[in-house]
């Protein structure tokens, strides 16, 4: 067994890892080694970014080269190891301040280990400002600290950053990957995994979701059933709410259990039995963690949002390709029948109009536009079946 | 005042204010108490000009300064100390002013100012249970036009003045936004028209003023008025209003009449389903006439990149503005 085990279809970035990790310290002068104090892992929503971040974190501090046994492996698995530093955002950005706490603490030489191992997942919500920040500590940090940035792609950084990083780019697992790692590590019979991993688009963690949970995949037949279904623009507005409903469902399962149980561990904390008063001077403290979830939710709904976004991009994708005349390889192959409706409906410039109005749809969301607007102006869109002059 | 401590002292309204030991001016209308505290200084002034008059804040208060304002002097002339934000008041203000409600000084007169909201609470429950011989003049908001329009009134005959009801009418619609604006034009009416006020003077002086709001932008937008709802559009843009709730507000009307249009059900069974008041579903119904449905989708799309647009994605959010009301105004053509 060792860390490596559960990342699926990512041999070739393993193998850079791996030498790294097993590599002495790349010295200043020498430029072809296999390690350096600089990575970023670059790789589509899903394809286990932060995970293989934490591995080769792992295979660092641990004593075995990543053994996945050891108390070390055991203690970066539980994101509590001391010479492991994280900077993870439930929020929509990064702040600053987090951003100079762990340049700080970059400093530090490490405490049990051979390194001392920073890992910032969502290097992509970054603000300019707060990337600058990082430039100096990422460029020469102590000889025996290492930076592990993740992002979607390496677009998402500032080319200043780019320049002082060893990018490592993950490819999108394919269907029976995902599908087989869901069968073998959450006991999902094959059929489900397989439709789940095709529904997700190969996203790992959505994947899972899709074939644990019941609800989120009645959420996402619903929304592909809702489009499918719009014909006028009456139709096209009720959707929309309907949609936001399911996007804030989706982000209220996901926080609303959580809110719960930390605002407990707070009050446990302060020491305020059940049901008693917050006194006026803690107050501050619970308003404090309330303001916190209440960014998280923005962030949840936002996410939500973007996978109801996702699965209309798959809905598209699949009328193109009938309308191309390409019927295998549909990712929402229950539909078949209302898909070729769909297709035979309209013309493949219609069909090409709608995903980019997708695509204007999250640009507008992103830039706060009220999402039910966002969300209605797509729709009409998509009811449409004549391209405007 | 049900639930709360009782009240045994006498409670005045803002324009009969009078002197006493202890005034307490509580009520959120800061205009209505500056004016009473101000009616309470020309009172005392009149009775005794030596009247030493000094401020303090109860927010920054330091401990011994109530005590060295209200001690009898030499002259032993009147004394009135306006004492503010007692609604923010630290805790050295607060003790020292339950001593001094204990034995108020005779010849001094504490005017407190509490703007609403529970810090000093004790304070005003010991106040208005009795001790001390407090008045309270409550400066309560103006709320309905009611309220406003026999504000008004009032202010013209305190001055002396005869106001024509209908002037006062649309004197009192002018100001509908704000009460310290209102009490501010009655001022200036009074100091600087001569004679009767009729409407002809309100028309000189507040003449096309017009408290606009979104919604009568929207109202003569999606009925076709273009000419109408820029200029009430620029009426609301000067008199306050943000772009942003205005295009909110227009997307709630589209999004309501888009949702009923070919919709063939009554607005009471509608109500619940579409969360809005069967007034305004039937209100809706009827904006509906001379829109097609292409044009509501048009419509709606525009305002989308409007909403973008007023939020950062354009230069000018007024021009924005400006061609969303024109393409809403011709009934989603564009």
């Amino acid at each position: 067994m060792s860390v490596w085990d559960e990342l699926v279809g990512q041999q070739e970035a393993i193998d850079v890892f791996r030498a790294a990790s097993q590599s002495e310290l790349a010295s200043a002068t020498s430029h072809d080694s296999a390690m350096t104090h600089s990575w970023l892992v670059t790789g589509p929503p899903g394809s286990g970014r932060s995970n293989l971040a934490y591995a080769f974190a792992a295979s660092l501090l641990c004593r075995n080269g990543g053994c996945g046994t050891c108390g070390d492996c055991k203690q970066v698995a539980a994101r509590t190891h001391p010479d492991l530093a994280m900077l993870t955002t439930e929020r929509v950005i990064i702040s600053i301040d987090e951003v100079r706490a762990l340049v700080q603490s970059s400093q530090y030489s490490p405490a049990v280990s051979r390194y001392r191992v920073i890992v910032i997942e969502d290097a992509d919500r970054m603000a300019e400002r707060t990337s600058n920040v990082l430039l100096k500590a990422l460029e020469e940090p102590p000889e025996r600290t290492v930076w592990i940035l993740c992002a979607p792609s390496e677009a998402d950084l500032i080319p200043t950053i780019r320049s002082r990083v060893r990018s490592v780019r993950l490819r999108v697992p394919s269907v029976p990957d995902v599908a087989e790692l869901i069968v073998t590590r959450d006991g999902v019979d094959a059929v489900t995994a397989e439709r789940a991993a095709r529904h997700a688009q190969s996203h790992i963690g959505m994947a899972h979701r899709l074939a644990t949970n019941p609800d989120a995949a009645a959420r996402r037949e619903e929304t592909v059933r809702l489009v499918l279904g719009i014909m006028t623009v009456r139709e096209a507005v009720l959707a929309a709410a309907r949609m936001i409903e399911i996007a804030t469902d989706d982000a209220k399962a996901i926080t609303e259990e959580r809110d719960g149980v930390e605002l407990e561990q707070l009050r446990r904390s302060m020491g305020i039995a059940e049901g008693d008063a917050i006194p006026s001077n803690l107050r501050s403290q619970v308003k404090g963690l309330e303001e916190q979830q209440k960014r998280r939710a923005t962030r949840s709904l936002r996410d939500g949002l973007d996978r109801i976004l996702v699965d209309l991009l798959s809905v598209y994708r699949d009328v193109l390709r009938l309308q191309l005349g390409v019927s295998d390889e549909l990712i929402n192959v229950e539909f078949e029948s209302e898909l070729r409706a769909a297709a035979s409906a309209r013309s493949s410039e219609d069909t090409l109009a709608t995903m980019e109005a997708i695509g204007v749809a999250r640009e507008r969301i992103d830039a706060n536009v009220a999402p039910a607007l966002a969300m209605e102006a797509l729709l009409i869109r998509a009811s449409r079946s004549e391209v405007p002059a | 005042m049900a639930g709360k401590a009782k009240i045994a002292i006498e409670q005045l309204s803002w324009n009969n204010a009078k002197p006493a030991p202890i005034v307490l001016v509580s009520g959120a209308e800061g205009f209505l108490a500056d004016r009473a505290i101000q009616n309470i200084r020309e009172i005392l002034k009149a009775s005794d000009a030596s009247l030493e008059v000094s401020d303090l804040d109860a927010s920054s208060y330091a401990p011994g300064e109530l005590l060295t304002l209200a001690s009898p002097s030499l002259f032993g002339e009147p004394r009135l100390i306006r004492v503010s934000d007692v609604e923010k008041c630290n805790d050295e203000f607060l003790l020292e002013m339950l001593d001094y409600a204990e034995s108020p000084d005779s010849d001094t007169t504490v005017v407190l100012r509490h703007g609403g909201g529970v810090r000093g609470k004790k304070l005003l429950d010991t106040l208005r249970s009795g001790t001390g011989g407090a008045v309270e003049i409550v400066c309560a908001e103006l709320k309905s036009d009611n309220d406003k329009f026999d504000f008004a009134g009032n202010e013209f005959r305190l001055a002396g003045r005869k106001i024509a009801p209908s002037a006062l009418r649309s004197l009192v619609q002018a100001f509908s936004g704000s009460g310290s604006e209102l009490a501010n034009a009655c001022q200036q009416l009074i100091a600087d028209a001569d004679g009767d006020i009729t409407d002809r003077t309100v028309e000189d002086y507040y003449g096309g003023r017009i408290e606009a709001t979104a919604f009568k932008v929207v109202d003569s937008a999606v009925a076709g008025r273009l000419g109408d709802s820029l200029v009430t559009l620029r009426h609301a843009l000067q008199s306050g209003a943000d772009p942003v709730p205005i295009v909110a507000t227009f997307a709630a009307k589209l999004r309501l009449m888009a949702k009923l249009y070919g919709e063939r059900r009554g607005s009471g069974e509608l109500a619940g389903a579409l969360g809005a008041a069967p007034w305004q579903i039937d209100r809706a119904r009827k904006d509906l006439s001379g829109w097609s449905e292409t044009g509501l989708g048009n419509a709606i799309e525009v305002i989308a990149q409007t909403d973008a647009n007023v939020k950062g994605a354009s230069r000018d959010p007024i021009y924005a503005l400006e061609r969303m009301v024109n393409v809403v105004a011709s009934y989603g053509k564009r």
